[in-house]
């Protein structure tokens, strides 16, 4: 998922009897699935826990873009490189849409920007991992939108109105990606040697780093149950990511793919599969920035904002003289 | 030349056109000052791209060797492409990317929209659905450059930079070889030459409205549509069909 360990500011649940009439009433809105809108009054944890998951799920939107638009120049066709430019112009689309859901809880998008270049608010882990052949463009749609969809599809129902609302958006194109993500996979997996060769390898890169998108298990987490408790987390991790091995197993089975878990198998009591955690020291790592493209994405980003001041000055300025002007007619 | 032959090459020059500028411009992906110019540019870069596959399998049938338009795109070499200088040349800076989208667009909406009345009715349906997204494009190509140009005083320099050094390739969009004569006399295209003036009215006044001054300089950049290519062409082609070129023969 897009939003990583967000820790909501509370210590744990208030009871109803430690809340405040105001918190209780909120609550009770939650609790009734009633949608909170941006002039509502909310508990300020609220709002801080949304902000900050919010604006984590913008920065991976477009820090995302990065590794698909390394593909781009090299795509092997013309409609894949039509299909793959739109998927990551969607892609800026949902940076967008999430920070102006952001915006509605009284932080500016050039905040968060501010933030996310100081390496004060994260994006996901997953893009600080390399594409490194064409197939890892078809792996991405289908294991990281497939990942984030897993996620962001019982999101849909979260409690804060804009934000739900920007994920019922967001949820359609998704799936639209991680559908042309796994045609790209069977393209590969059911081509040449060598086509075969670049999906299984695409596969044994991204397997780990998909299954620590949704996090590392947070069952115990006072973070998580507020979040619960507020309806701006649904699932824990540990079921959002048992939920995707078991949808993804099979399909990787259909491509001809080995799964690279020497333990995964099919436990026919729970239904589920049993698999290998990932190693969560790596993720920790990659989360601190030592991860194998951290430098490197968040590089491209502050470059691109760098570089870029001169024009967001000159269109300011042009406004601003464009406005003296009507204002002296 | 038959008369296929140059229609062939003129189909070419306007597939060429739209492939090599929608590769420079998907080049800004992810990289550009503000999110909605990321969006921008990857809308303009597929456009560009869609463009590209109508001509150039046009071009293909017209040919009559069983080409697909991925096949051109990713099979010939450099002297093959007939695509003008000003659209291979490097992304520079944001102004200097907006800049070559502002004076190639102003060729590419008067062009597409000369094309609607071709005598041939696929050049006419192209031109029409293109000629709706160049207008787009020049509108917001136009508007950036007005916005810059009149701007900070450091907008203002860049663009003027930028506008200098893309101006002397421009002529190249007006030149007319056999095959442009061959074609205007079948009614498929304009003769090139024949969009000079409106061309000029249209930069002139966006230019001006921009602050900027037109160069005097002369047109001396040229070569493209006749197969002769800056340096840059190669390094773009070397990208592009790499995985066509070392996996022969794979689908994708
Ligand atoms: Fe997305
Ligand atoms: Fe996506």
């Amino acid at each position: 998922m897009y939003a990583q360990m967000v820790k909501s500011t509370g210590k744990g649940i208030k009871s109803r009897e430690e809340m405040t009439d105001e918190e209780r009433q909120f609550q009770d809105r939650v609790d009734a699935d009633e949608k909170i809108e941006p002039k509502d009054w909310m508990p300020e944890g609220y709002r801080k826990t949304l902000i900050r998951q919010i604006g984590q799920h913008a920065h991976s939107e477009i820090v995302g873009q990065l590794p698909e638009g390394n593909w781009i120049t090299r795509a092997p066709t013309l409609e894949r490189k039509a299909i793959l430019l739109a998927k990551v112009q969607d892609e800026a689309g949902h940076g967008l849409y999430l920070y102006c859901a952001a915006e509605t809880l009284g932080v500016s998008r050039d905040e968060l920007m501010e933030k996310l270049h100081s390496g004060d608010m994260k994006y996901s882990s997953i893009f600080n991992y390399p594409t490194l052949n064409w197939a890892d463009i078809g792996a991405v749609g289908w294991l990281v939108d497939g990942a984030a969809i897993m996620n962001q599809v019982p999101l849909q129902r979260t409690s804060y109105g804009p934000y739900s609302r920007a994920m019922i958006r967001i949820c359609k194109e998704e799936s639209f990606h991680q559908r042309q993500g796994y045609d790209i996979m069977m393209k590969m997996a059911f081509g040449t040697e060598d086509q075969k060769k670049m999906a299984q390898d695409a596969l044994n890169r991204f397997w780990y780093p998909s299954l620590m998108m949704f996090g590392p298990s947070d069952k115990d987490s006072v973070h998580s149950a507020q979040s619960m408790a507020w309806k701006i987390k649904i699932n824990t991790n540990d079921e959002l990511r048992q939920k995707f091995v078991d949808q993804t197993v099979p399909q990787a089975e259909y491509l001809g793919l080995t799964v690279p878990d020497e333990n995964l198998k099919w436990n026919e009591e729970t239904g589920h599969y049993e698999f290998t955690e990932p190693d969560w020291s790596e993720f920790f790592e990659v989360i601190k920035g030592n991860g194998p493209c951290n430098k490197e994405r968040l590089g491209a980003r502050v470059k691109a904002w760098e570089d870029g001041a001169w024009v967001r000055d000159g269109l300011m300025a042009h406004a601003e003289k464009k406005a003296a002007k009507v204002a002296a007619e | 030349m038959t008369r296929d032959e140059a229609f062939f090459e003129f189909l070419l020059r306007m597939g060429d056109n739209t492939l090599i500028l929608g590769h420079r411009v998907s080049e800004w992906c992810g990289h550009s000052p503000v999110l909605e110019e990321d969006i921008a540019l990857a809308n303009t870069a597929l456009d560009l791209i869609g463009q590209t596959q109508m001509w150039l399998g046009l071009a293909g049938e017209i040919e009559g060797k069983g080409r697909s338009a991925d096949d051109l795109a990713y099979l010939r070499d450099a002297w093959d492409f007939r695509n003008v200088l000003l659209v291979e040349r490097p992304n520079g800076d944001f102004g200097q990317t907006i800049m070559r989208q502002f004076l190639f667009d102003a060729w590419h909406s008067l062009m597409l929209g000369r094309l609607m009345q071709s005598s041939d009715t696929r050049v006419a349906e192209i031109a029409a659905k293109a000629s709706k997204e160049a207008a787009y494009h020049l509108e917001r190509s136009a508007d950036l450059v007005v916005r810059l140009g009149d701007g900070t005083a450091e907008s203002h320099a860049r663009m003027q930079a930028a506008l200098d050094d893309h101006w002397p390739y421009t002529g190249e969009l007006f030149l007319s070889d056999a095959a442009d004569k061959a074609v205007a006399e079948a009614g498929l295209a304009p003769d090139p030459a024949s969009l000079k003036e409106e061309w000029d009215e249209m930069v002139t006044r966006v230019l001006t409205e921009a602050t900027l001054a037109i160069p005097e300089g002369a047109y001396v950049h040229k070569g493209g549509k006749a197969g002769t290519h800056t340096e840059h062409l190669g390094y773009i082609l070397a990208q592009m069909q790499w995985l066509q070129r070392a996996y022969p023969g794979a689908t994708w």
